[in-house]
């Protein structure tokens, strides 16, 4: 019974279906735009660690509001989704340079800062989630 | 930035979009684990290759396209949030607490073990 060890392994990777390539198609012009919006956005209102980094602030809290009020709006619609949720909120916003900003406040000795852009950031971040799908479940039904 | 390097930098936040979901459906997927775990092993994985391409510190351009587009497409925030806030309202408060606490967490450090394995 030499192939039976490989039996599991195999019955999972049947179980993911192929990717849709409209979707995946979706997903990359979607995700293009959002990087395009917070590459514009960062390079103009560049930071250092001793300040509020105001770009991903901005595009993450506005990333996290346009994806509650998407999620609503495009139930049962995977190619709308996964264009305007998965590709263009998931390139507008950033965990990565979020993370490597906290980092350098931190060695810069900014911790505070740090503390404060972080709690405002998860804060303000679940609020508009929350809020914007409320408003989208209400809106035009 | 050139027009070359934005549409470079563009071209990376799609593909890093298109890494998200295929990540994402095969921890998801093959691994039946739930939603959220998809998106913590993206966010994480991208926070430690930015590490480690902050400590390789590489030409401006490719710092850009690579940091900003490629791994910036690929992590994301917003998703981040919006499950967490789901956990939160479908009663499961230390769920949400955990996505947050553990992304952060772990995130941190794998940015900064990234740095110090490439050399920054």
């Amino acid at each position: 019974m030499a192939g039976q060890a490989d039996e599991p392994e195999r019955a999972a990777a049947r179980a993911l279906p192929p990717l849709d390539p409209r979707l995946a198609l979706a997903v990359v012009i979607g995700g293009a735009l959002g990087t395009l919006l917070r590459t514009e956005l960062a390079t103009h209102w560049a930071h250092d660690p001793a300040a509020w980094p105001w770009a991903t602030f901005v595009v993450n809290l506005a990333g996290a509001a346009v994806l509650g009020w998407v999620v609503v709006r495009t139930a049962g619609r995977p190619h709308r989704h996964g264009l305007l949720g998965t590709g263009l909120c998931g390139g507008l916003t950033t965990f990565s340079t979020f993370q490597l900003e906290v980092l350098q406040m931190l060695d810069a000795g900014h911790s505070a800062l740090a503390f404060g852009y972080v709690v405002a950031s998860v804060g303000a971040g679940l609020l508009l989630a929350r809020w914007a799908g409320r408003l989208a479940a209400g809106a035009g039904r | 930035m050139s027009a070359a390097t934005t549409l470079a930098v563009a071209a990376g936040g799609g593909l890093g979009a298109l890494l998200r979901l295929l990540v994402g459906r095969a921890v998801v997927g093959r691994f039946g684990a739930p939603i959220a775990r998809g998106t913590f092993v993206v966010n994480v994985t991208g926070a430690f290759v930015l590490g480690l391409l902050t400590g390789l510190a590489p030409a401006r351009d490719l710092t850009l396209i690579l940091g900003t587009g490629l791994l910036g497409g690929y992590t994301t925030f917003s998703t981040w949030m919006f499950e967490t806030d789901r956990f939160a309202g479908e009663g499961a408060g230390r769920a949400a607490a955990w996505n947050v606490a553990g992304s952060l967490g772990v995130g941190l450090l794998a940015i900064w073990l990234g740095r110090a394995v490439g050399g920054g």
